[in-house]
Order: structure tokens, then sequence, then C-alpha cells
């Protein structure tokens, strides 16, 4: 099983859970710009935060041989804070480098008028940057909120296969199908969805445009949440085509829009290599 | 013959036509005007080439890859055109500053014949645990010019990190008594902890062997086995 997890906050999981997830056959990911569990304070935190992932976040991947991607922007809560606001004006320097792949997470949090304006102004620059938007939908109100998510896509005017609006449930699946932008699904331990859910919402609507992620993040959550869903498809007896298709396909082709993609990034799988194929010096152990 | 001219010379063989050009008209902007370098930088991997230079050297330790030296082409191209070293020195801090980690590494291998100015640039490099850019951190600039208290702590951090010894530009000439010290320490400590010792210490060790008088176990431990 190759897999593609397209929504995974690596920032908050350890090295264990790069070793699970490459034995499980994670071989990219996508991690998106989000919160940090408590709300930052200045341009400057979310500067050095934009850094580490195109930075050490990618090489700390690389070294359990998974090629990392991001996506850039202001999240929804703290687009509600005047002292973050700066960070728009810095955008454009991340959302020109290799390996960004799309603005987001943008979106609704509480619905309010500032996070109407930011979440626009966000979907603007991925059309001037030609990025796809990674739009989050909110845990709280949430058909309301992806319904007038949906609007503002349109008055804004980005294309529908551009936008992938993910944490979807049973209660939102249509009116996002209907809109023609991408689907996707957070496969959670205790909310969001479950492999299940998915595999019989798999079942009604098919295969096309839907990303499969574990959203794994601070909370209580699984990075083997994708290979997890990939068992259970083929326990429905989906095919292992259908599920490549699923957890690597339709994740390349997505993100693939962007021409950011670095799946042939340098990847070593640190596991097996020692001191770059040094001799290695074994000294008897010294005594008392 | 400029410097420009010379490593673009250099690249021919491992581009494109079309990447060729591609490079030509990216350089020729930069030269035109110095600043624009800041939003061509980034593009300049994926709109020319990316990749290992040298097929035994993956990850850019031992010398540049394709996209380090594709960087670094515009690098010399925006020197050139300065012609003003401390303008230059500030324009690359920018691009080190909001780089991403293969800029940064790019930034690092385009360092050498510039002076002094450039070792905040390599200071704040050797503070990252990135191995890559480590590696490039020890590269020809710092060879020639790092102050030599950095340079052995940069060499410790390497055989910390994993960033093969062989990787470090002028090691065997700055290699001193102090530095041999250092390292005869370093393995110390692996074999007093029954760990393994890379094999590259000898690289220091060989060169300073009165070193290690005073770390007798390690002395044991580099004695080829009967």
């Amino acid at each position: 099983m190759r897999i593609f997890d397209p929504h995974i906050h690596m920032t908050s999981r350890t090295t264990d859970d790069y070793e699970a997830m490459h034995a499980a056959g994670v071989r990219a990911v996508v991690e998106p710009a989000f919160w940090l569990g408590q709300p930052r304070t200045s341009v400057e935190s979310f500067v050095d935060y934009f850094d580490s992932l195109v930075g050490w976040e990618r090489f700390r991947a690389s070294q359990f041989g998974i090629a990392h991607h991001a996506t850039i922007a202001l999240n929804p809560k703290e687009a509600n804070d005047p002292r973050c606001l700066g960070i728009l004006d810095l955008l454009p320097r991340y959302l020109a480098k290799d390996g960004v792949v799309a603005v987001g997470e943008v979106g609704f949090d509480s619905m309010t008028d500032a996070e109407v304006e930011v979440f626009t102004r966000q979907l603007e620059l991925a059309g001037e940057h030609g990025l796809p938007a990674m739009v989050h939908t909110p845990h709280r109100d949430k058909a309301t909120g992806t319904r007038r998510t949906l609007d503002l896509v349109r008055e804004v005017g980005i294309e529908p296969e551009m936008v992938v609006v993910d944490h979807l449930n049973e209660t939102t699946v249509e009116m996002v199908d209907d809109a023609g932008a991408w689907l996707a699904f957070s496969i959670y331990p205790d909310t969001k969805m479950d492999e299940h859910r998915m595999v019989r919402i798999l079942q009604e609507r098919g295969l096309e445009r839907v990303l499969v992620n574990s959203a794994a993040d601070w909370g209580r959550s699984d990075p083997l949440k994708t290979y997890k869903t990939g068992q259970a498809m083929l326990a429905a007896g989906f095919s292992d085509d259908d599920v490549d298709r699923v957890l690597w396909r339709n994740p390349v082709e997505f993100f693939g829009q962007s021409g950011r993609l670095m799946l042939d990034y340098d990847t070593t799988d640190g596991l097996a290599a020692t001191f770059e194929g040094n001799s290695i010096l074994r000294g008897e152990r010294t005594g008392a | 013959m400029s410097r420009t001219q010379q490593l673009r010379d250099a690249l021919v063989a491992h581009l494109s036509p079309a990447a060729r050009e591609r490079l030509a008209e990216l350089a020729d902007a930069v030269a035109a005007e110095p600043t624009a370098i800041g939003r061509l930088f980034p593009a300049a991997a994926r709109e020319v080439a990316r990749g290992p230079l040298d097929p035994a050297d993956r990850s850019g330790l031992y010398g540049p890859t394709l996209d380090d030296s594709v960087r670094g082409v515009l690098v010399a191209a925006l020197v050139e055109s300065l012609d003003d070293e401390d303008a230059a020195i500030r324009e690359l801090t920018a691009l080190y500053r909001y780089g991403d980690g293969d800029e940064k590494r790019a930034v690092l291998r385009a360092l050498d014949g510039l002076g002094p100015g450039a070792q905040p640039i390599v200071e704040d490099a050797l503070r990252t645990n990135d191995i890559r850019i480590v590696a490039a951190a020890m590269g020809e600039w710092s060879g020639t010019r790092l102050d030599v208290a950095t340079w052995r702590q940069g060499v410790l951090k390497c055989l910390f990190v994993g960033v093969p010894l062989g990787a470090v530009h002028r090691l065997g000439e700055r290699t001193d008594d102090e530095l041999g010290r250092m390292v005869a320490a370093y393995a110390h400590e692996r074999l007093a902890a029954g760990r393994t010792v890379p094999d590259d210490v000898r690289l220091v060790l060989d060169r300073v062997p009165h070193v290690l008088e005073q770390f007798p176990d390690v002395a044991a431990a580099l004695r080829p086995s009967t």
C-alpha cells in the first residue's frame, strides 16, 4: 500500500510516528499551516512556524523516507487577532516556494466578519499564485459553515476543482460534491469521521475527487488512520487499485495542480543508513 | 570569463536545452536587476533543475546539488552585477533568512570568494540540525575563513549529527591538537557507553596521533585488528 497523507500536522508528532507511518506505507505528506493549540500573538511567530514547515519538518520527514509538502495560510482562529494580520503581507514569499502545494488551512472557525475578510483574501491569493486552496470546515455549526464556504468560493471565482473542502461528514458531503470541489475526510478516533463510515461513503458515491487523511495533530489522533482506511476498504471488497487511487493517486492529482510536488525529494531511510557507509569501529567496553 | 559564465558552462552537461535557456534568462534578469534574485531564487530549482549533481552524493553533503549549482549561478550573477561586497552580503543574508531548507543550503554553497561578512550566515547554519545545511556550512567558505574555534565546534557537530567528516573542507590542513583532543574525547565517551565510533574519526586522529596518549582506549580501538 503506498500512502500519501494529504493532511497531517507533523510538527506535533514524534519520530515514533514517522517510523510507524513509513512502515505502514506512507511515502508523502502534506502538512497544512494551522494553529499550535493555543493562539499565537505576533507575525514573527508565524514566520518561524512557516519557516519550519519548509525547513526543519521537511528535513525531519526526509530522514524517515517521507516527502514532506506544506500549505501556508493564516488559519481561521487566528484571523480574529489583529496582532496576527500582518502575516498576510508575507504570504507571497512562502507561496512562491517549492513544496508549497496550496493556500491553507483557510475557512471559518466562528463565522466572524474578520474571518470572512481573511478567508476571501487568501482565496484570491491562491488564484494569483495558481495554487489550490485547502479549506477547513468548522467543527461547530458545520453544515452552515460549509454552505457559507461554498458561497464564498463561488463569489471569489476560484475553480471548484482547485478547492478541497476538508473535515466533511454525512451532513456536508452532498453540498460539496454538487459544487464540484474535492472532498476530504479526516479519519479520527473519537470525533470527525471513522474508517467504516468512510467506506460507506465511498460505496455510495465512488472514488472520484476524494481525499482521505488522518489530520493527526496535538489531540488524540492516529497517523495510521489512512492505512486503516485502506484496510477497511479492502475488507469491504474494494481492490488494491481502488485503495491506491484513493490513498495515493487522488492526492497526487489534486496537489499536482500546484506544479510544486516533490515526490522524488531526497529522502533516506534513516533506520537503514549508518554513518553514510563508513565502517564502524567497535571498541572494547571499558571495565570499571 | 566571468564566474557566472564559468558556473553556467560547468552545468551545461547536466541540463536539457530548455533548462539551459531558462537558466540563462534568470541569470540575465539578475544581472540586469540584482534585487530580482529574491523573487527568482525560490522558483529556480523547479524551473531549471533539481536533484543530485553527483549520484553518489544524493543529499549534497560533499558538494552542491544540481539545484544548489543552479542557484549558485544566480548568486554569481548577483555578486558580479552589484560589484560591492557589502551589498552582496546583505542580499545573500536576506536570501538565506527567507529561504527554505534547500535555498539556505544553496546560499551556503555559494559563499566561497566572499569575506568575513558572511560569517553570521554560517554561524546561523551551524545552529541547525538539518545535516544538509550543516554540511554546506562546513564547505569551502568555512574551510578557508571560519575562525578556528567555531570551525572546530563545526567539525564536532558533524560527528554528532552524522555528516561524514570527508565532507568538511580542508579538514586535514586545519586539524590541530585541540581538535584532535575534542574528537578523541568524543570517541572515548562513545566507547565508555559501549557504543560505536564512526570510522572517519581517523581523518582527524591520524593527523595528530600523539593526542591519543591521553586516550589509550581510543588508540586501542583504532589499531588494526590482528
